[in-house]
């Protein structure tokens, strides 16, 4: 098998009134860590969507895992960390609560926890060392707890891809950078990650790999060849303050 | 002195105990309760997933349900559901396929089902029965009408609560849920038809109006004492069967309407809370 994680062939998709993602070609390779970026609207959470199979393309095929998203979604393959906030904080619901959620595609329909749930759960949050937190209402941590939550919630659930969603958005220095360090460490334990961010800055010391989005993919590939001034300006219409380029 | 004297000698026990001997009381209280305890467990679903207007919308939208219902001779509740669902379908198609936000396509809709219904009952029904739909009147419930709202009451809150996790995900996290293969249309019309069915049973004992105030109240004093979810289903149940019972007693005693009573002390109940809540903050 290609060692392919993700496949996007010709895929277009319009919503009622407008274009989302025009005739649009990515492959993504395992073990990755891809950084998504491009200007609001230009198609980023289309293409999330798309991966996670929630925006069926009216042109062109997905392939996830080697699957089509249908499958995949049965699977687990793909995890979504959201946004913060897209997240009621005040939901009366706990950390350990909420990494379970990541078992429920593996649940019968009622969705009733199994021990084996359960042991998932646990050493999900011991690996983003969260445990000590099990019992905190989700509201009651700060940003970087917030999202190492929903980083084992994608462990608990197995996937082999991890899409998130401007991760680093209201970080301080110190937890994004503790972040980007367990990202780094799915990564090299196997994990496919890629997120969607506006942090270009940062960009080049985080991410292995670069897709430039503007309703198409304008360039994909590793950081050092796709980064570069030219394409990034390309991709935000020229728009560009304090970024160091290679 | 006196007043004394015959707060000590009433007998409490009596109190309580009299007005169940009567045939009527007893199925008034049993429907009460039941009912506040399927609005209840459905309002901490509706406050958290942010649906409150919905109930609004949903229990408004059926009144001419129950009067074409009332013409043609059939079970006001089916009448009643038919257009309830009805009016979800029609809020969900124009909210996709038009720019109008989704709290004014409700207040169109439900309005509209309500005028009609108004305008349906001044030119067929009395104005007695008008109340009773309006306002409810449980202390008149027949006795099939009380199995009727005992038994689907029963069965619509025995569903949710065995898919609660289900449901818990669909107001949580309901990209999540598509994300993993979860049904997620199949589960949000699921919720839709369990609210419509918990509103139609309500209506005759609280009334169209009233019955909002059951799917709301509850659940949003809950979720002001506590950050555990089973915990918030708990205290929602226990406020509104607490306050079904003394709705029911109080209109016993004190000749008053048993909906309106049942709704103001959750009213009540909620202040206290929130009070409470707002000075314990106020000090830390």
């Amino acid at each position: 098998m290609e060692n392919v994680a993700i496949e996007l062939k010709n895929v277009s998709v319009n919503y009622s009134t407008q274009k989302a993602l025009t005739d649009t070609t990515i492959k993504i390779p395992y073990h990755t860590f891809t950084g998504v970026i491009g200007m609001n609207g230009a198609g980023k959470s289309t293409l999330f969507k798309v991966i996670m199979g929630l925006v069926k393309p009216q042109i062109g095929s997905v392939t996830v895992c080697g699957d089509d998203t249908k499958t995949a979604q049965k699977h687990g393959h793909v995890a979504y960390v959201p946004q913060a906030e897209l997240v009621d904080w005040d939901f009366p619901i706990s950390v350990h609560e909420v990494v379970m959620m990541g078992r429920i595609g593996a649940q019968n329909i009622f969705k009733t926890p199994h021990q084996a749930d359960l042991d998932r759960a646990t050493e999900a949050l011991l690996q983003v060392g969260m445990l000590d937190f099990k019992d905190r209402q989700i509201g009651e941590l700060s940003g970087g707890q917030k999202k190492r939550v929903f980083v084992a919630r994608a462990l608990a659930q197995g996937a082999d891809i991890f899409l998130l969603d401007e991760p680093f958005a209201g970080l301080d220095a110190t937890s994004e950078k503790s972040l980007v360090e367990l990202l780094i460490s799915l990564k090299d334990k196997g994990k496919t990650i890629i997120l969607a961010t506006h942090d270009l800055m940062s960009l080049p010391d985080t991410c292995d790999h670069v897709a430039l989005i503007k309703y198409t993919v304008i360039a994909h590939g590793p950081t050092k060849e796709v980064f570069t001034q030219e394409l990034v300006s390309k991709t935000f219409d020229g728009v560009l303050h304090n970024i160091k380029f290679d | 002195m006196e007043i004394l004297t015959q707060i000590f000698q009433t007998n409490y026990l009596a109190l309580i105990i009299e007005p169940l001997q009567y045939a009527f009381m007893f199925k008034a209280m049993a429907v009460s309760v039941v009912v506040g305890i399927a609005c209840a467990i459905l309002s901490c679903f509706l406050v958290l997933k942010g649906w409150s207007l919905l109930g609004d919308a949903i229990s408004h939208a059926v009144l001419p349900g129950v009067v074409i219902a009332y013409i043609i001779g059939i079970p006001f509740g089916l009448g009643a559901f038919v257009f309830a669902m009805l009016a979800v379908v029609l809020i969900g198609f124009i909210k996709t396929n038009s720019k109008i936000k989704e709290d004014a396509v409700m207040g169109i809709v439900f309005t509209t089902f309500f005028a009609l219904g108004l305008m349906l009952i001044s030119k067929i029904v009395s104005s007695v029965d008008l109340t009773h739909v309006l306002f409810g009147e449980v202390l008149g419930i027949s006795n099939e009408s009380a199995w009727y709202t005992i038994s689907i009451l029963a069965v619509t809150s025995a569903i949710i609560i065995i898919f609660r996790r289900v449901f818990m995900v669909f107001c949580f996290d309901p990209t999540h849920a598509q994300s993993v293969g979860m049904p997620i249309k199949l589960i949000h019309y699921s919720f839709l038809v369990l609210l419509a069915i918990t509103i139609t049973g309500s209506i005759q004992t609280v009334g169209i109006i009233l019955v909002i105030a059951m799917l709301i109240t509850p659940g949003s004093t809950a979720f002001l004492l506590t950050k555990n979810f089973s915990t918030m289903i708990w205290i929602a149940v226990s406020i509104s069967v607490v306050s079904s019972i003394i709705g029911a007693y109080a209109s016993y005693y004190l000749d008053i309407a048993t909906g309106g009573t049942i709704v103001f002390v959750q009213g009540c109940v909620f202040l206290t809370v929130f009070t409470y809540q707002t000075l314990k903050q106020r000090q830390l």
